[in-house]
């Protein structure tokens, strides 16, 4: 047997065990390359760690990889040692086995390291284009989520999620660690969103029409995830809230995601609808889990009396036991329990022991016979445990293999306690007496961000903050006003002719205003042909409606207390007196008109200042808190938007219109890249186009020719002379709506 | 005028649920009218063709929709080679010869239209025809039956209080299970175990209504998934073809009906 030169004695002590493991695994040729792999890791000099992780893991990578792959993991470790990065190389090699069972190929796994080294570079701090000085700020920390990563990605997954936290955090190495070792709100949203399976949420409405369709229930779902508690893992229930369920399923035995989702639902719905609590008390353990062996069966027998076509979901989803599989020394009572579940959901289980045959026959007899009850289940499972227990029972190895179906709940609410049980209970925490704070203003709305060098969606990534603007003197705005009477003046013309008054011709009418001579001639056509002539020849006319709801965004920003050249006046002073009258016009005009405004301080904290609401009047209250605004912070144009355009979406009309008014382009102090929000403000431009709400961006910008055309295509004006600004704000209002 | 091709003459198959029978007979007996409520397809129609051929009456039925004016009930004049000539329409008819006149889905027509009929259903029993300068008086055997659903999702579409007032009210609503897993059977001869599963799917549907279904599975769409079994089609086909297809749009409850059909037949 080869022998390994090493000075750590833990690598010695291990060594002679590792080694047999490894040769049963392993070819000749394999064995002797690990050894030297192991070698090579001694001598590297990075301490003891990495050779115990690779004495450890290697054997069994090796073994699902091809031993090809050994020589592959020396080179690249004894590569990562050479850099600043050696500090990476332990949880590199001890998560080598979790990504080996996901990727279960070598050019996968070649991939992989690819991935590992990508990383590396990237997050590695460069002084003058030299990157070789500095360790990469979070290698180790992503390494070691790598086990818990391949739970749930794929890797093509694992690289989206990586991409974002690279990106995201570019100027933040603290941000970054804890992005990679999933401790951020990000981190753990990015990857709900690259995870595979069937996702809860994109189904949640499915599944409600399958409860109120298939069981004329109505019950609400709160979903657990299964990706963050590792410790315990929680099981589908249901209590006061609802269904808990999975927040995403894995196809399964050729059972799709969204039909593991139903065969969940009817198991429960089939409890709610006839299980009977019973009591729990004069129960031992066992006797209680075999009766709620009999009664998930019993439940299931009478849904499958209703609708056949679940016992296919069921039976491909029930684990099979194999008769005898349960070592000596064991307890199996699990293992015969659902052995004997088995049995009962499917007739064609090829069981010969005569206890589990006796039972599952007797069942049937009971079932047959008409109404069954719960009572007689209890009564069931205990004849069950008292004719079949064996010593072996109360072993404390339990034999789980086989003996979890996923889609049966925890049956919490079968059993009713007269006394309060021993066992501690976990699930109700006592309440801590909390002091409420006040509630100042609204609870977040999160939106996205579109980031146009990933293309992609940051999920939930802008908390948009909604508040009341604050009051003024609404006697500010009326002065405004009676300043602009000659342009009001003007402006009422327009809006006469902009009032609704379209006439519209209704044809065919028996009874109307005038002959429609279109019409006559056809009906005397066909009288003189003998056929029966239409008598509707006349025509009325009838107004026609304006159907119109805007929204007006206006841009608080720092910049807009700024006194453009040649004015007195700041360009707030200038939208506030452009908005009143606009404000005013709109009024006359009868269309529905919201006014907000927003300026942003990062990403957490964009505000929405809600200055008048769609049905609000245009009386003190509103005039008020026009008179009160004020200007500051950045302009985080997209979110904005988002959040309007949510609201303007809820209007009833036929034409929606979102009018920008901005003074610059869209920034904020947390973004470095000079096109981020620019693209994202263009994307949002075009969600609002998807939902059939026109964009339209006045921009008080003279250079702003550049960006807004990017965002809003055509669909902008750029007023150089802000002192015009009043003048032109209704005008071009009224040409966009004429 | 003749009576007899408004006559019914082989007996209309239809399945009581209730009194309706009894109850219409009553009313028919001092000539009230009668206006008939419920879901689409659950077998109004049906029910006033099955009356009409138990009293020994004619009966003639008008479509309403839209575009009919008063005229289209009442009659026009018509030109013809010598000047002109009147024609009665159908209401006027029925008042003529006394069959049963059964205007379906009122509330399609406007409600300016409807308002005609109200001299007929009062104390009253008269017709005017005011541009033949005619007044009609109803044959001693005349009643006029409407249908009307008032599952409609239209503000705009309902019926004047006024013409409310002037009739007596049945409700219809779908069979229990079993009785219309029978008239599946009836109607169309299938065994009973496909008939029952054929109405377990149009519960499924029922109680999805409100929640992106205007209205359930009726018991004529029922008639006919079970008249495509019944000539050879697969099950899951044929209640994918006449089931699901005709009234849903939405994805997510086409998935849980297919799913349904999935979990009924086995």
């Amino acid at each position: 047997m080869k022998k390994i030169q090493c000075g750590f004695p833990r690598v010695q002590n291990v060594f002679g065990d590792c080694l047999e493991e490894a040769m049963k695994v392993l070819s000749e040729e394999g064995v002797s390359a690990y050894i030297d792999g192991a070698q090579a890791l001694c001598k590297m000099g990075r301490g003891e760690e990495p050779v115990l992780a690779f004495l450890e893991k290697m054997p069994s990578a090796a073994s699902i990889l091809g031993e090809a792959i050994i020589s592959d993991v020396v080179e690249f470790t004894r590569r990562l040692a050479r850099t600043p990065n050696s500090r990476a190389i332990a949880p590199f090699l001890e998560g080598m086995n979790s990504a080996a069972k996901a990727l279960e190929s070598r050019e996968l796994f070649l991939e992989y390291l690819e991935l590992v080294r990508e990383i590396k570079r990237r997050t590695t701090p460069r002084v003058h284009g030299i990157d070789s000085m500095y360790e990469s700020a979070c290698l180790p920390e992503f390494l070691k989520s790598v086990p818990r990563l391949f739970g749930q990605l794929s890797l093509g997954g694992l690289r989206n999620w990586a991409e974002c936290g690279i990106r995201n955090h570019a100027n933040d190495p603290d941000a970054q660690k804890s992005y990679f070792l999933l401790q951020s709100a990000d981190s753990l949203a990015a990857l709900q969103r690259e995870r595979h399976g069937t996702l809860f949420v994109d189904h949640e409405r499915k599944l409600d029409h399958y409860l109120r369709g298939l069981w004329a229930m109505e019950v609400s779902f709160v979903p657990y995830s299964l990706a963050f508690d590792i410790l315990r893992k929680p099981v589908p229930h249901f209590d006061d809230l609802g269904i808990h369920l999975p927040d995403s399923y894995e196809d399964l035995h050729d059972v799709k995601g969204i039909d593991r989702y139903r065969a969940l639902l009817a198991h429960i719905c089939a409890h709610l609808r006839w299980s009977e609590p019973v009591m729990a008390d004069n129960l031992s353990p066992f006797q209680r889990i075999a009766a709620e062996i009999f009664e998930d069966s019993r439940v299931e027998y009478l849904a499958m009396q209703e609708y056949p076509g679940i016992s296919r979901l069921w039976k491909r989803l029930h684990p099979v036991p194999k008769e005898g599989a349960c070592p000596e020394g064991w307890s199996e009572i699990r293992h015969r329990l659902f052995t004997l579940s088995r049995a009962i959901i499917d007739p064609d289980h090829g069981y010969s022991n005569p206890s589990i045959l006796k039972y599952a026959e007797k069942f049937r007899e009971i079932m047959e016979d008409g109404p069954s009850s719960t009572e007689q289940m209890v009564d069931l499972g205990v004849k069950f445990i008292a004719e079949t227990r064996v010593q072996s029972d109360l072993s404390a190895k339990i034999y789980f293999e086989d003996t979890e179906v996923g889609y049966r709940d925890d049956n919490r609410l079968l059993w009713r306690f007269i006394e309060e049980g021993d066992e501690e209970e976990f699930d109700s925490k006592p309440v801590r007496h909390q002091e409420k704070a006040e509630m100042e203003r609204l609870p977040p709305r999160l939106y996205p961000e579109w980031d146009n060098e990933g293309s992609h969606y940051r999920p939930d990534w802008v908390s948009v903050y909604e508040h009341l603007h604050p009051k003024g003197d609404p006697g500010r705005i009326d002065s405004l006003l009676s300043r602009h009477a000659a342009a009001a003046k003007r402006l009422k013309k327009l809006i006469d002719l902009l009032k609704p008054q379209n006439r519209v011709r209704i044809r065919y009418q028996e009874e109307g205003s005038e002959l429609d001579i279109d019409v006559a001639i056809r009906s005397l056509i066909d009288f003189r042909s003998g056929a029966q002539p239409d008598a509707r020849i006349n025509m009325s006319h009838r107004h026609d409606g304006r159907s119109i709801a805007v929204s007006l965004l206006l841009d608080l920003s720092a910049s807009l207390s700024d006194v453009p050249e040649g004015e007195t006046r700041s360009k707030l002073e200038i939208s506030q007196e452009a908005v009143s009258l606009l404000a005013w016009a709109v009024d006359r005009i009868g269309d529905s008109l919201a006014i907000g405004g927003f300026h942003s301080d990062t990403r957490h904290n964009v505000r929405y200042l809600h200055i008048k609401g769609y049905r609000e009047n245009w009386g003190e209250e509103v005039k008020g808190r026009l008179a009160a605004m004020e200007a500051g912070f950045s302009t985080r144009m997209g979110a904005a938007m988002r959040h309007a355009g949510h609201y303007l979406s809820h209007q009833i009309a036929e034409k929606k219109l979102m009018l920008v008014l901005t003074d610059g382009e869209p920034s904020d102090v947390d973004i470095h890249g000079a096109r981020y929000l620019i693209e994202d403000a263009r994307m949002a431009v075009r969600e609002l186009d998807a939902k059939g709400i026109h964009a339209y961006c006045i921009s008080l910008d003279a250079k702003a020719d550049d960006y807004v055309f990017d965002i809003f295509g055509n669909h902008y004006t750029v007023i150089d002379k802000a002192e015009s600004l009043p003048d032109r704000l209704p005008k071009l209002f009224m040409m966009l709506t004429k | 005028m003749n009576a007899e091709q408004y006559r019914i003459t082989e007996e209309p198959y239809y399945q009581p649920q209730k009194r309706e029978i009894e109850l219409f007979q009553a009313a028919y007996a001092s000539r009230m009218p009668v206006m008939l409520k419920g879901p689409t397809g659950c077998g109004k129609s049906r029910f006033v063709e099955h009356m009409a051929w138990k009293l020994q009456k004619p009966l003639i039925t008008v479509a309403c929709n839209e575009d009919m004016t008063a005229s289209d009930l009442v009659g026009r004049f018509l030109l013809d080679s010598s000047g002109t000539r009147w024609q009665d329409g159908p209401l006027t008819l029925a008042a003529r010869m006394g069959a049963i006149c059964y205007l379906d889905e009122i509330v399609e027509a406007r409600q300016d239209t409807t308002v005609v009929i109200h001299p007929l259903t009062d104390y009253r029993r008269t017709l005017p025809l005011d541009k033949k300068g005619e007044l009609i008086q109803a044959h001693p055997d005349f009643q006029l039956v409407i249908s009307y659903n008032p599952g409609y999702q239209n503000l705009m579409k309902d019926l004047k209080e006024s013409t409310k007032q002037r009739f007596s009210a049945m409700e219809f609503d779908y069979a229990d299970a079993e009785v219309e897993a029978d008239i599946v059977m009836k109607e169309t001869g299938l065994e009973r175990n496909p008939a029952e599963s054929l109405v377990k799917i149009a519960q499924v549907s029922r109680n999805l209504k409100g929640h992106g279904l205007n209205e359930g599975i009726s018991t004529r769409l029922l008639v006919y998934a079970a008249t495509l079994i019944k000539n050879g089609i697969e099950p899951h086909d044929a209640c994918r073809m006449a089931l699901v297809c005709p009234i849903i749009d939405d994805a997510d409850i086409r998935d849980t009906l297919h799913h349904a059909i999935d979990s009924v037949f086995a």
